[in-house]
């Protein structure tokens, strides 16, 4: 074993990579939850995004189109989701599979012309002397855009939660769906644009997986990061600056066990790849045993259906 | 203006309808996308839900395969709608399924190659055992921290998975492989193996375990005191904690069950139908399962039809896929587009349609 040949800098900077798709997908799942709703299919819209954002950016030969077809993407598979719960009223942990069982099905029959194909690259942003800094240039400034705007996107679902009008008014219909119809608020209408954004966010995570990170199509390709999302969700509480630093913790375990397996460390193989879920139950427990904090900061009408007349 | 008028109580002519509305809802609409894939729809849906019963060239291997598949799917199923009732969610019957074939299968393989007529029941034993204690890693983890165990059932999936994969290229590789991955083979092995019991029908262990689980799990909810805790907590939990309902025992109880079951659909499925433990030997039945026991609404004769004909499915999928090219994940996707369907067309037994104006208050 050859613990040396890992060089920190690159591990945190590729830490941060590793853990953008995650990030993106469960701040989208943040928002969507503080509206009330329980999505649970985060890997459904993820998997459909990575094909979508896949797809379009081999046909385009542009990565950014990919990425718009990918938000499109999860966003339309989100709406069916969101049709059928606030519209239909269906339960939403059933629906949810179901939207995780379709959205796999649906990739794996898109995707079955593109396997094996390399997408256009991504290029990392050209920041000048700012990536030549050494240590902290590497770190932070040589990343592609999708990294600097998955953080963007954090800070800004962070601001507008808390400060702006609209975002009070998202708490409100997740925290009391009744009081705030009487407000006059319209609460599907609102939870059905909330479904679609975290659908967006999702399928921009899945787009970033099969056109940055991996980079190529396989079926499943996706293995888990959704349902780790929305751990990641539960773990920071329904906070939007701690989504960050769960989404960074598990991007460090993803990574540092990937480096640990090639340094070729004297434990199996197979112990290094489940370390990721098993890190995650681990956080999932260490927070819902808190149990105070974790009843005071779920949304109130988590989950629960609305139905006006009632 | 349409609007949607709750019922006092679900309508039962609708609870009964809305499952094969939406398997002709799926018909239609898989038809559609067949059609989008260039394939003829009439064939098609005919090919997967036809051929395999009545087909003189076909049903001949295919109906005994109704058995082989719809046997794993309905004793899981079974399982998961005990806790689905009662808002349970362990929706990683495929982890449990897979640590109870590594369990059972690993009994057998220690005893290798004893003749004792003791070996397969310590597999089945062991194999229920597996998937009970796979289980049970939510279940408590739900009851002493609160853990939610829809994530912890699902995030162990891929832990067994690596579980698996270990094993297969580890511990449990035959010897005299030549270096393969996977473990001998019990149909080789006849004290450890899970033979088709009548010929040509497909019945095996496994199935006749699922027929026991749609009994016990019918008797159980119908004329037992769990059974009535099970549903009560499942329609007003705040009613089931007044009339002294135990939460933790119920979580641990619907878990254990819903492992233990598929453990054993796990155990029979490795020792019968696919013969060893390999890499790929599960096939997602964990999560196919999901959508039977909804597809049943819950009620045990509703899984067992529920799983007939998802086995169809499986079959009549394969089928097509040989007879007109129709891509695998077609099917995967057209299972998924069923339970859509039946989790929409659910609103008409829950709630009333009213056509015209809302009448002031």
């Amino acid at each position: 074993m050859d613990l040396s040949a890992i060089n920190p800098v690159i591990l945190i900077a590729s830490l941060m990579a590793a853990a953008t798709p995650i990030l993106l997908a469960a701040t989208g799942e943040l928002v969507v939850e503080k509206s009330g709703v329980l999505n649970l299919g985060v890997e459904g819209m993820m998997i459909t995004g990575a094909i979508c954002g896949f797809a379009a950016a081999v046909e385009t030969g542009s990565p950014a189109l990919g990425f718009v077809a990918a938000a499109l993407g999860g966003a339309a598979l989100s709406l069916i989701f969101g049709f059928l719960t606030q519209v239909l009223m269906s339960n939403q942990v059933a629906t949810g599979l179901a939207l995780t069982l379709f959205g796999l099905g649906l990739s794996a029959l898109i995707g079955q012309g593109y396997v094996g194909i390399k997408p256009p690259g991504t290029a990392a942003l050209n920041l000048g002397p700012l990536s030549d800094i050494p240590v902290i240039g590497r770190i932070l400034f040589s990343h592609d855009l999708m990294v600097y705007l998955s953080l963007a996107l954090v800070a800004g679902v962070w601001a507008g939660l808390r400060y702006t009008r609209a975002g009070l008014v998202l708490r409100a219909v997740g925290e009391n769906h009744d009081a705030a119809h009487a407000l006059g608020y319209k609460v599907v209408r609102l939870r059905l644009a909330a479904i679609a954004f975290g659908g967006a966010m999702a399928g921009l995570g899945g787009a970033y997986l099969s056109l940055v990170r991996v980079p190529q199509w396989t079926e499943g390709m996706t293995a888990g990061a959704g349902w780790i999302a929305l751990a990641i969700v539960v773990f920071a509480s329904w906070k939007a600056p701690r989504v960050l630093l769960g989404a960074y913790l598990f991007g460090g375990v993803a990574v540092l066990q990937l480096n640990l397996q090639a340094a070729g460390l004297a434990v199996p193989v197979e112990v290094l790849s489940m370390s990721p879920y098993l890190v995650t139950i681990l956080v999932l427990v260490i927070m819902s045993a808190d149990r105070s904090r974790a009843a005071i900061n779920a949304p109130a009408s988590l989950g629960r259906r609305f139905h006006a007349s009632s | 203006m349409i609007r949607l008028e709750r019922r006092p109580a679900p309508s039962r002519a609708w609870t009964v309808a809305t499952p094969l509305l939406a398997v002709a809802l799926t018909m239609v609409a898989g038809g559609l996308l067949f059609a989008a894939l260039g394939k003829d729809p009439v064939a098609a849906i005919r090919t997967i839900f036809w051929d395999p019963l009545f087909n003189d060239q076909f049903a001949a291997y295919s109906r005994p395969q109704l058995l082989v598949k719809a046997g794993p799917l309905i004793l899981i199923a079974i399982g998961l709608s005990l806790g689905f009732r009662a808002n349970i969610w362990n929706i990683g019957a495929e982890g449990q399924y897979i640590i109870g074939a590594i369990c059972g299968a690993g009994v057998g393989l220690a005893f290798y190659p004893s003749e004792s007529w003791l070996v397969f029941p310590l597999m089945v034993i062991a194999g229920g055992l597996g998937g009970w204690a796979w289980a049970m890693i939510p279940a408590i983890l739900k009851t002493r921290f609160q853990t939610n165990e829809i994530l912890v059932s699902l995030l162990l999936v891929y832990v067994a998975e690596q579980i698996l994969a270990s094993m297969s290229l580890g511990l449990m590789r035959n010897p005299e492989g030549g270096g393969f991955p996977g473990s001998r083979n019990f149909q080789q092995y006849p004290a450890a193996s899970n033979p088709e019991l009548i010929a040509g029908t497909g019945m095996h262990w496994g199935v006749v375990a699922a027929f026991v689980a749609v009994i016990g799990a019918y008797v159980l909810l119908n004329r037992h005191m769990l059974g009535f805790h099970i549903r009560l907590t499942g329609q007003s939990p705040r009613a089931a904690r007044f009339a002294g309902v135990r939460p933790t025992r119920l979580v641990l109880f619907c878990l254990g069950a819903s492992g233990a079951l598929a453990g054993l659909a796990g155990l029979f499925e490795v020792s019968g139908p696919a013969g060893q433990i390999s890499i790929d030997f599960n096939q997602g039945y964990g999560f196919t399962a999901i959508i039977v026991a909804f597809l049943g609404r819950l009620h045990p004769v509703g899984i067992l039809l529920a799983g007939l004909l998802m086995a169809l499915t499986y079959i009549g999928g394969e089928l097509a896929q040989f007879m007109l090219g129709l891509p695998a994940a077609a099917i995967q996707l057209f299972q998924g587009m069923l339970l859509f369907f039946l989790l929409g067309v659910d609103v008409l037994s829950n709630f009333r349609i009213r056509l015209g104006r809302r009448e002031a208050a």
